[in-house]
């Protein structure tokens, strides 16, 4: 059932808890953001890991490619992943 | 450089970026590097003080050129702006791609980043496509051993096809490895076989359709290859350039459009379309870098890289209290300590006016020159640097120190949210902080 939920829901990278991994999917965001996220080499297939939350809880830091980066919310929304 | 008629006449506008070779023999290297990687430190460390920075004709992207000397050549570095990519993105992105495609560089320096090694190396590998003649620097060493990093550079050599050294910037003697290759690279004893960019296999069949053609019409002073790509990728901006240089537009050609056409609509049925090939380009060098990393770098720390030293001073709970107090702590250090200093100052100097003043009484001269150049000026300026000097000879040296530590980072990120509020954004915090220093 949970399988199910993971294949019909789209999940994205906000969604994701700390210490949680995924794998993106797609961006659905476009200019400058979408270049910036290519740059630091988040495309379709890269392994994302969630590492944790800011005090306010909304710049998260994930662990893209070797670097962690800290992400908002309103633009890791853009980011289509799914589980491991 | 002072301001010529050069320098600023209109043709700064259409001209390309002017390199001032000391010496018509001097070699051309281009040093690009991600942002953030050392690499100024490793551009300074190896030119001094030879050094000038100009604007990109037309744009304000400003270029450092520096000279400095090998064994066997002198060479002309030119710095270009710090990107993570040469797809031309941005200003500097294309700043740095126009100058190391058309500005005829001898060869290219690639400053790595050791610990970041995957992303480095996507634009390592980018800047190989275009260069062949490319020297891979692995910087930062010494901070990716402290976090567990090892990186096999034989291997990684190897893997690349071009040289590539080790270096930690702030050792000097790290950098004359980098000299030695060059002298060895423009000598002609290293013959680099740069490591080719693989693309799925649609892409790879639309470039080979085109590549022969630009061949045809264009040589192969730049790699046929690389511009065949950027042509079926709809690169208007580097058809102006390839005009600019060549003196003929690719898009102009009939015979290139047409190959260009039937290249994009075999993409199209292979379900590539314009609009997402730059995504699958960017994926493919993506994923090439990636494979090259994997083979030569191993990194038990890589899940250290948040520490559990991160986790504490991002909590909810000890994320704001350690920064205030640390904030606290610093201002109060600043504000109490410059005291003394700041007494010593002044009195050292108003003791040095008293004496500058008597010696004009001596001198005979005026009163009024007395009141003007000691009671005006010097009282002034002596004021100023009493103050300002010793808390700033304090404060900075310390928030350099976090800096050095990290701390600022998790201090943006920290207050990322709250800035936002006010439609500003964490990084401000920092400037805020500098601000308050100097109230």
């Amino acid at each position: 059932m949970t399988e199910l939920n993971e294949l019909t829901e789209t999940k994205r990278l906000c969604d994701i808890a700390v210490g949680e991994n995924a794998v993106v999917e797609r961006l659905t965001i476009h200019g400058s953001m979408r270049r910036r996220m290519l740059d630091i080499g988040l495309c379709d297939g890269t392994v994302v890991e969630c590492v944790g939350r800011s005090p306010m809880g909304d710049p998260s830091a994930y662990l893209i490619r070797g670097a962690v980066i800290a992400i908002r919310d309103c633009d890791s929304r853009c980011v289509i992943v799914r589980g491991i | 450089m002072g301001l010529t008629a050069k320098s600023t006449g209109s043709g700064v506008l259409s001209s390309d970026i002017h390199v001032e070779k000391g010496n018509p023999d001097d070699r051309v290297i281009v040093i690009a590097g991600n942002p953030n990687v050392g690499k100024s430190t490793v551009f300074n460390g190896l030119t001094g003080l030879h050094q000038h920075t100009g604007n990109w004709p037309g744009k304000t992207v400003s270029i450092a050129q520096g000279a400095c000397k090998g064994r066997e050549f002198s060479y002309v570095l030119v710095d270009v702006p710090g990107t993570y990519s040469l797809l031309a993105h941005s200003v500097e992105e294309e700043v740095a791609r126009n100058f190391i495609c058309f500005g005829k560089p001898d060869a290219a320096v690639v400053v790595c980043d050791a610990t970041c090694l995957e992303r480095s190396l996507n634009l390592a590998l980018q800047v190989m496509e275009i260069c062949p003649k490319t020297l891979i620097c692995v910087n930062l060493l010494d901070e990716a051993k402290r976090k567990n990093i090892h990186i096999d550079l034989g291997k990684l050599e190897k893997c690349l096809g071009v040289p590539v050294v080790g270096t930690s910037a702030h050792k000097k003697s790290s950098l004359k490895k980098i000299t030695d290759k060059l002298d060895e690279l423009c000598g002609g004893k290293i013959i680099p076989e740069p490591r080719q960019l693989r693309y799925i296999k649609p892409i790879e069949q639309a470039v080979s359709i085109v590549e022969p053609i630009m061949k045809k019409h264009l040589g192969n002073v730049i790699s046929a290859r690389w511009l065949a790509l950027r042509i079926i990728d709809n690169d208007s901006l580097l058809a102006e350039e390839i005009e600019r240089f060549f003196g003929k537009n690719p898009n102009d050609i009939s015979e290139v459009s047409e190959t260009v056409e039937s290249a994009k609509s075999l993409l199209a049925e292979n379900g590539i379309t314009s609009d997402c090939l730059k995504d699958r380009i960017v994926s493919c060098i993506l994923l090439n870098a990636e494979e090259v990393c994997d083979e030569c770098a191993c990194c038990e720390g890589c899940r250290m890289a948040f520490s559990r030293a991160d986790k504490i001073l991002t909590s909810r709970a000890f994320g704001y209290p350690i920064m205030l107090l640390m904030l606290l702590m610093i201002f109060w250090i600043t504000i109490v300590g410059a005291n003394y200093p700041s007494e010593l100052l002044s009195t050292a100097l108003f003791w040095l006016g008293d004496r500058l003043s008597e010696l004009i009484t001596y001198l005979k001269a005026p009163e009024w020159l007395n009141g003007l150049l000691i009671d005006g000026a010097y009282r002034v300026l002596a004021w100023v640097v009493a103050v300002m000097l010793p808390p700033m000879a304090i404060f900075f040296p310390m928030f350099t120190l976090l800096e050095d530590l990290g701390y600022l980072p998790r201090v943006a990120y920290n207050l990322d949210k709250p800035f936002c509020k006010c439609k500003a954004c964490g990084k401000q915090s920092l400037t805020m902080c500098i601000d308050t220093i100097s109230l």
